[in-house]
């Protein structure tokens, strides 16, 4: 299964991921391969199977909705590339 | 055994020997200290080596024990980490650029267990980028050696602590298996690993690569050491919501029990096909050969779906994978590239500069696999196939308690020699995906050597939560087959 030179550029926009030209090429023909080995389920009839989402049956867990401060905003904050008093710091949002 | 050096004592008789003040935590950090001063520049097992906290550790647990406190189970042993769980005031990096900075601000669920427990803590270890990869030459920072045979790899992704466990750089460690990244390095390396049952271990802490498949385990090199520290990790954590609430029962105390009746399943379909090597499938046949003698039974079973499990792993896995790194944008913590115009310019750098070639090829083949239009013909397909491969393993346990078979199908490749084609490398973990993608528990135990002089491992399986079954069936064939349990590295 082939996939374009756009798809693998525009999939690489949605996962935020510059990527050089080379590159590009690169992940295709590697994305291409592993999309064509993976199709083999295709074989398989799995109209009336359930999707497992969870490998370990259990119920949803429950509790109470208390919020408890984490206490150490420094640590936090400590390992931030910029930042400005408590803030993170980035640059600009609204791009040109 | 008067003369058995230090390093080479077992996690358990190290630590009661602690505990009986036959040595001080002080001398037995220190020999193993050295030890990693030595051997570390041709092993490479740690991202992070940690002397002078080790050290500090090791004054306290004596200082304590002379007051007549002790801490736990581990008092004053050393043991390493995977560099994949969060340790307060140790950097913590997933063997990954984009977090070589990363100083975690909470240690992990594992982590507090094990200082609980006393033990100290000489390094966070070795692994593949974000766990992703079987061999450890995914790590941004540099491929970890098997210490059997230096030119060759370890096997992955928690081949830095499978390596310093078989090299002796520690006494024991703990890794995580997503899709075998702790039976397959240890089985290379000769010595012990279990992925516990999903929900056994809590993943508090610890780096998410693919949510519903990570679990922590033990790696040890032997199955009573694996099987009691497992009992010191495993619990409920109400932080960790899959975490389940269930007993830890007395693991040790399994490994001893006879194996007597016990029913041996072999999947056929894990012995067909081209890939085993023949001598991994004659070590496999010994260490069968071992539960029989000692009174287990054989029974054939059938996985039908074994040969969908790569294919299903392939799409799962990345796909959590590329949900699970997008918190990695350069704006909280971790690597940012500077100069970039604007925010998603500036994230898309960062990610693009910080992340490696395999991280970024799972990312874009998940967010593939998620994208509009493609998630129900794949993300959704292999969600449905993982239900056939988990009814498969539920069947088999009607008729088997345990099923034996190859951990990986060959034993330790050459640096360099599968990292040209991903698809080749992912082979690598065709035996053990089936079992996360199932949930169910596994163990890695030694079983034989090639005629090269590399370890080979076999897997045990059993239901979810019966771990209890696997140190029973793993500690027979340690039994029946000693091992070496430290590889012969010169000093």
């Amino acid at each position: 299964m082939a996939i374009t030179r756009e798809e693998v550029l525009h999939v690489a926009r949605l996962a935020r991921l510059s990527l050089p030209e080379a590159e590009a090429e690169r992940l295709r023909d590697e994305l291409s391969a592993i999309l064509d080995y993976v199709k083999q389920l295709d074989r398989l009839d799995t109209h009336d199977v359930v999707p497992t989402s969870h490998a370990i049956e259990m119920g949803t867990p429950f509790r109470d909705d208390v919020v408890e401060p984490f206490g150490d905003k420094e640590a936090l904050l400590a390992n931030a590339p910029d930042r400005l008093n408590d803030f993170f710091r980035v640059p600009r949002i609204i791009e040109d | 055994m008067a003369n058995v050096p230090v390093h080479e004592w077992s996690l358990l008789e190290a630590a009661r020997k602690v505990r009986e003040k036959e040595i001080s935590s002080r001398e037995l950090t220190g020999a193993l200290l050295l030890r990693i001063e030595s051997l570390e520049p041709k092993v490479h097992a740690y991202i992070t080596v940690l002397p002078e906290a080790a050290t500090a550790q090791a004054a306290a647990c004596d200082e304590e024990l002379a007051r007549g406190n002790v801490r736990g189970p581990l008092h004053g042993v050393p043991i390493g980490l995977k560099d994949i769980f969060c340790t307060r005031g140790a950097r913590t990096t997933c063997g990954s650029r984009i977090l070589h900075n990363f100083d975690p601000p909470y240690d992990a669920c594992v982590t507090e267990k094990v200082l609980a427990a006393g033990a100290v803590l000489l390094g966070k270890q070795n692994m593949d980028e974000f766990a992703m990869g079987s061999s450890t030459e995914t790590s941004a920072f540099g491929p970890t050696r098997n210490p059997w045979d230096l030119s060759r790899i370890p096997g992955g992704s928690s081949g830095g602590t499978a390596a310093a466990v078989a090299a002796a750089l520690c006494f024991a460690g703990v890794g995580t298996d997503t899709g075998g990244s702790i039976r397959q390095p240890a089985s290379l390396c000769g010595v012990v690993g279990v992925k516990p049952t999903y929900g056994r271990v809590s993943r508090y802490g610890m780096i998410a690569f693919a949510s519903s498949l990570d679990q922590a385990g033990p790696i040890a090199r032997t199955v009573a050491d694996a099987a009691a520290l497992l009992g010191w990790i495993a619990g409920y954590d109400r932080r960790d919501s899959t975490c389940v609430d269930t007993p830890v029962p007395d693991y040790l105390a399994a490994v001893e029990r006879p194996a007597r009746g016990l029913r041996v399943g072999l999947p056929k379909e894990y012995f067909e096909g081209g890939g085993l090597s023949p001598e991994v499938r004659a070590a496999v046949e010994n260490a069968l050969k071992a539960l029989i003698d000692q009174g287990a039974v054989v029974v054939e079973v059938s996985l039908p779906h074994t040969s969908y499990a790569l294919s299903t792993y392939y799409l799962i896995a990345p796909a959590e994978a590329s949900s699970n790194l997008a918190r990695y944008d350069g704006v909280r913590y971790g690597f940012r590239e500077e100069g970039a115009p604007g925010l998603i310019e500036m994230m898309s750098r960062t990610r693009a500069k910080g992340f490696g070639d395999e991280v970024k090829r799972r990312i874009m083949i998940g967010t593939y696999a998620l994208s509009a239009g493609y998630y129900e013909a794949f993300y959704g397909k292999a969600q449905k196939v993982r239900t056939l491969i988990r009814d498969d393993f539920a069947k088999a346990f009607e008729a088997a308690d345990v099923l034996l078979t190859p951990t990986a199908p060959t034993p330790a490749f050459r640096l360099g020699e599968k990292t040209g084609d991903p698809l080749t490398m992912y082979l690598s973990d065709i035996y053990t995906i089936p079992c996360n993608l199932a949930g169910i528990p596994g163990i890695s135990v030694p079983c034989g050597f090639s005629t090269e002089g590399l370890p080979i491992g076999a897997q045990l399986l059993s239901k979810p939560f019966r771990e209890e079954t696997l140190f029973t069936a793993a500690g027979a064939i340690e039994r029946a087959l000693p091992f070496p349990r430290v590889a012969p590295l010169e000093g």
